[in-house]
């Protein structure tokens, strides 16, 4: 995925937010490039929709600072605004109006001229052209997801801030949707940020990401190098662990075992390691069952996953 | 702010709730209408009851001004309620619904917003008015047609003639919408404050009976708050069917009236631009 390391598009300082006594955000620092599909991870609970919602000013820091396209957004809520397209938790619309209405109500305040016919449009691209008269309200979950999405991209907006885009859609909605945004950032060369606390929606999609608990980060960096299989935790089932164990042991191999419960050891080695390992426990006569590979990073979200939960 | 306008009077007009006030006073002002058909005659007896012997009555005295005066009189107690379906549910309705979301996320203002939302709603409850005074005004002429219109305040007869009424009746309405466009305020300001209609609703109402309560009880201490009750004002479009008007007295109560006007929404101003948009 292309993406332009100069060019700035949000910069995220010290970013706190309290309410009363709960830090719902703390000392939060983010940067997200221009072209960027931006995975913004954490569990529930750990501030991702209030750190969104103070990207839209919906909510106002308790202390930092925010700058999209090098602008002040406190100073230029307007002019960011204009650029800026958003889901923000659920889809929410005027259920007495219809969708068609909905949109067109939104863009006579989107600081764009938009026609007819961009609204039909991007009810097109998702797949709502055909209900554009129906009221909202007779909308199920995953269509109004859908028209959230049109909102999001009617003035053809430069960043596209989307808060779990995917919640409440089937598989092959979900895929739809990561295909629209590997599609708006690869051929429209948008930049996205994308909230979830689903790890592998981003790990489809995005080039960088931050994982977030409590308000705070925890990883950042590229998803490629984040994920690279160097990091991998490989659990070997074996018939005799004992002796699984004493052959290791006189070998390099010893240095990456990691632990041994039952009949399990587990390593950190290398995606390319697991086969040569593999090939050397059986050639020492020990019988390997099952080869289980965990990735830390997937191990440590799903662990502050079940905290929060 | 023409746009927001627009859009807000087109989201209010297409709720249900919005007719509700139209379709209530569409009915009740035509039952007072078909009552007077048969009881007018003895309501008028009533009314002169005590002065029957002395003077001798000529002339059409039940016609459309004494019934548009006596609809105005019990219907500017009731119509706060109608008001407020509305007026509360501005703010409060789009909390409910989430889609503060969906508007405070555009290149719009807050500041702009909730004036945008403020005027129509004013927009709303002056049409409300308007829609009472033909109702009252425009049935009753083709019912009963015109006439001299005979007011007793107290042990005072004052009898007005055909040609001095229309112009009082247009100063009445335009008063008693300036004295709902208080209630309109009161309900947004509750509106700001919290994410269900129904307490802006309840608590603009709990405010204007406590208020009329307070000013009917016959105490001193409650009578010297009275001045500051601005219920006390919303009824002075009464004081336009005195003889002679006392235009002081108006200007009073039109100032008060616009202060709180002023107040209630300068109060939801403060409070909505510093909101945090949780729903």
């Amino acid at each position: 995925m292309e993406n332009f390391k100069d060019e700035l598009i949000i910069e995220i300082k010290n970013l706190s937010k309290n309410f009363k006594n709960l830090k719902a955000v703390d000392n939060l620092n983010i940067n997200v490039f221009k072209g960027d599909v931006f995975g913004f991870l954490g569990p529930n609970g750990a501030g991702k929709s209030t750190t969104i919602r103070m990207l839209l000013t919906l909510i106002k820091p308790t202390k930092g600072n925010i700058k999209i396209f090098g602008k002040d957004l406190q100073k230029e809520r307007l002019s960011i605004l204009r650029n800026v397209g958003a889901i923000v938790e659920k889809p929410d619309f005027y259920g007495y109006l219809s969708a068609y209405k909905n949109l067109e109500i939104l863009s006579r305040i989107s600081g764009h001229d938009i026609s007819k016919k961009r609204i039909m449009e991007v009810l097109e691209l998702v797949g709502l052209a055909e209900r554009y008269k129906s009221k909202v309200k007779t909308f199920s979950h995953g269509m109004k997801q859908r028209l959230g999405l049109a909102q999001a991209l009617l003035h053809d907006p430069e960043l596209i801030i989307l808060d779990e885009p995917t919640t409440g859609l089937d598989p092959m909605g979900m895929k739809e949707i990561r295909d629209l945004i590997i599609h708006l950032s690869r051929d429209q060369k948008k930049t996205v940020f994308l909230s979830s606390h689903i790890l592998y929606e981003v790990e489809q999609v995005a080039n960088r990401m931050i994982i977030i608990n409590k308000g705070t980060a925890r990883v950042e960096g590229a998803v490629k190098e984040l994920l690279d299989a160097s990091n991998l935790s490989v659990t070997f089932e074996v018939n005799d662990v004992e002796k699984a164990k004493s052959v290791l042991l006189n070998t390099t191999w010893s240095q990456k075992l990691k632990g041994i419960t039952n009949n399990k050891m587990e390593l950190s080695i290398s995606n390319s390691d697991v086969a040569m390992l593999n090939r050397f426990l059986v050639e020492n006569g020990i019988d390997v069952s099952s080869i289980i590979p965990t990735r830390s990073l997937e191990e440590y979200f799903l662990k502050i996953t079940e905290e929060a939960s | 702010m023409i746009t927001l306008i627009n859009i807000e009077l087109y989201k209010i007009f297409k709720k249900w709730r919005t007719y509700i006030g139209f379709i209530a006073i569409g009915i009740l002002v035509p039952i007072i209408h078909i009552a007077m058909v048969f009881e007018g005659k003895n309501t008028i007896d009533f009314m002169t009851r005590n002065i029957q012997q002395s003077f001798v009555f000529v002339g059409n005295l039940l016609n459309t001004y004494l019934i548009s005066y006596i609809v105005l009189t019990s219907l500017t107690v009731h119509i706060p309620f109608l008001i407020t379906l509305v007026a509360g549910d501005l703010l409060a309705g789009e909390a409910t619904a989430g889609t503060y979301r969906l508007m405070l996320t555009r290149p719009v203002t807050r500041g702009k917003f909730v004036t945008a939302k403020f005027i129509a709603g004013v927009i709303y409850t002056n049409l409300l008015i308007l829609w009472l005074a033909l109702m009252s005004l425009v049935i009753g002429y083709f019912i009963f047609g015109v006439g001299e219109l005979l007011i007793i305040r107290g042990d005072m007869i004052i009898i007005f003639e055909q040609k001095d009424v229309l112009w009082r009746f247009l100063c009445a309405y335009g008063f008693a919408s300036l004295g709902m466009t208080v209630v309109a305020s009161l309900a947004y300001l509750f509106s700001s404050l919290v994410e269900n209609a129904i307490g802006p609703i309840v608590g603009t109402m709990a405010v204007i009976i406590v208020f009329v309560i307070l000013s009917a009880i016959n105490v001193d201490l409650l009578q010297s708050i009275r001045p500051y009750l601005f219920t006390n004002y919303i009824s002075s479009w009464q004081l336009f069917f005195d003889d002679p008007i006392d235009i002081t007295e108006i200007f009073k109560s039109i100032g008060i009236l616009t202060l709180h006007v002023f107040l209630f929404f300068g109060a939801t101003l403060i409070i909505f631009k510093r909101k945090d948009i949780l729903t």
